[in-house]
């Protein structure tokens, strides 16, 4: 039952990233993109960690892609409007993004999870409790690090859009 | 046993559903009778006694008009836009607590269709999609003023829903769970929220208000600029579906409130009727309170929109960001610091 679930999810997970590339239209790409986000929480959900599923609908789908679409429907993308890049940028741009790739692969191959001894001792690692526990004693320095970079993005965005009023 | 309990819970889902739609289709015909009273006049009165077959009217009226395309190359999301406003609005109530446990054959069945660990995240979830079916339907009508609809609406609801969650994030502190049947029992036990958090109910409540896209934050309909608003261009029962949409979101809003901030099914002295006349009578009262308290609710939401003139959209946005957002970073601040001092 639950490989029948796993092999339609990833089968849309898959589909509609292939599509988001794939389609010329900025606007289809956008909500295929979405699809594909809440297929990526089916399979959190597969995992029954409850609380990263829905942050991540909220997050992802519900917070970045509505500003995304936003933007791309102001804009009103035409396929004349689009700059058309060099071979050299595309192959480059494919080169840094599987670079990209191995690094995370690599730093999670490696990774020691630290919430293993949750997982040991039988308690429920995926409710909330303990998610916030493991956060805030195990990996509280990154979850700082975390929330400064957060505080520097926007005072950066307050700062630019104040510098532009004067102008 | 298995079977015993998916049949428990399909007939629990069914309910909850025909019950939206229920108070959904009633809430157009209160807010014409309550708009009615308000200015002085009689309201709907022709169809059925007090004009209660009224919404089967409109219904009917909607489901046989004209079903008119505008000229869009995006057919396929000019309906998916109402489908995704009409399912927002009615997956919500799968996390609500209705009622305290019932006993049906010797069965303890508690009235809830699913009590997750993350409810409250789960709604605030379906909010954040909710956005989604006024965007694609707006911008798939191929149409400026519709545009303009959908990005007032949706950037109006993405503003609230920061307040919206940092008002919520002071009832956590106190509940220590994130699951509205654990909220309510600890209500139960300790009092109402709105007695704690008089401050987190206000926002929270003006934020309903912006959230569900009602006077006077229903600058997405501002006719005098927009035409019809998002739902410019549609016509029969896919203008139906978002018309309906926003009722049923008011119904659901209403009764996240009461859940939240009124204690949900709890009276004074359940306790006392669950004793003395059994848990069936107890639970039936106090679905019969929470029902009250959503009533209250819808209430409220048709007093506002006739009583308060809509807001400017640089107002809206300043109460959002400049006044609401502080004010709930402010409560949670003394949230906690009353809880460190009486802890």
């Amino acid at each position: 039952m639950l490989e029948i679930v796993f092999y339609i999810l990833s089968a849309i997970t898959l589909g509609t990233a292939f599509l988001t590339v794939v389609s010329k239209n900025a606007i289809h790409s956008a909500i295929y993109l979405v699809i594909c986000f809440f297929a990526l929480a089916g399979h959190y959900l597969l995992f029954n960690s409850q609380f990263l599923a829905i942050v991540h609908i909220i997050v992802y789908a519900g917070a970045i892609m509505v500003l995304l679409l936003f933007t791309l429907m102001l804009m009103n993308l035409d396929n004349d409007d689009e700059t058309k890049k060099p071979l050299f940028a595309k192959l480059a741009a494919v080169f840094s993004a599987g670079i990209l790739g191995l690094v995370l692969i690599a730093a999670l191959r490696k990774a020691q999870p630290e919430n293993i001894e949750y997982v040991n001792s039988g308690v429920d690692y995926q409710s909330i409790k303990v998610l916030g526990k493991v956060l805030l004693n195990e990996y509280q320095v990154p979850f700082e690090f975390a929330s400064i970079l957060l505080l520097v993005s926007m005072i950066g965005a307050v700062l630019i859009s104040k510098k532009e009023e004067k102008i | 046993m298995d079977s015993v309990f998916i049949i428990e819970k399909s007939i629990i889902i069914v309910a909850v559903f025909a019950l939206t739609m229920l108070m959904a289709m009633y809430s157009t015909w209160a807010e014409r009778k309550v708009a009615a009273f308000l200015q002085d006049r009689v309201g709907p009165n022709r169809a059925g006694w007090g004009g209660l077959l009224q919404p089967l009217a409109d219904g009917a009226k909607l489901f046989t008009k004209e079903e008119f395309f505008p000229n869009t190359p995006n057919k396929f999301l000019f309906i998916l836009g109402p489908a995704i406003a009409m399912s927002t609005a009615l997956i919500t109530s799968a996390v609500i607590p209705w009622g305290d446990q019932i006993e049906v054959f010797g069965r303890k069945v508690a009235l809830q269709a699913t009590d997750i660990d993350v409810s409250i995240l789960y709604i605030f979830g379906v909010l954040s999609i909710g956005v989604y079916g006024i965007m694609i339907g707006a911008w798939a009508s191929n149409n400026k003023y519709s545009l303009m609809s959908a990005v007032r609406a949706s950037s109006q609801m993405i503003s609230y829903e920061v307040a919206m969650g940092l008002a919520m994030i002071s009832i956590l502190m106190m509940s220590g769970s994130l699951s509205l049947k654990d909220i309510t029992v600890m209500q139960a036990n300790d009092g109402w929220n709105i007695f704690y958090q008089p401050l987190a109910f206000l926002i929270f409540l003006i934020c309903s208000f912006a959230e569900t896209n009602r006077t006077p934050f229903d600058l997405a309909e501002c006719e005098s600029e927009l035409i019809g608003g998002y739902h410019t261009e549609y016509s029969s029962m896919k203008m139906g579906f978002y018309l309906f949409a926003e009722y049923a979101n008011m119904f659901i809003s209403s009764t996240i409130l009461a859940v939240v901030f009124l204690g949900g099914y709890h009276f004074p002295g359940m306790a006392w009727v669950n004793e003395n006349w059994g848990i069936n009578i107890g639970a039936l009262l106090g679905f019969l309170t929470l029902f009250a308290k959503i009533c209250f609710f819808i209430f409220f939401y048709m007093w506002v929109r006739w009583t308060i003139p809509r807001f400017r959209y640089d107002q809206l946005m300043h109460l959002g960001w400049k006044i609401l957002i502080p004010l709930a970073v402010i409560n949670i601040i003394i949230t906690g610091i009353v809880m460190v001092l009486f802890n």
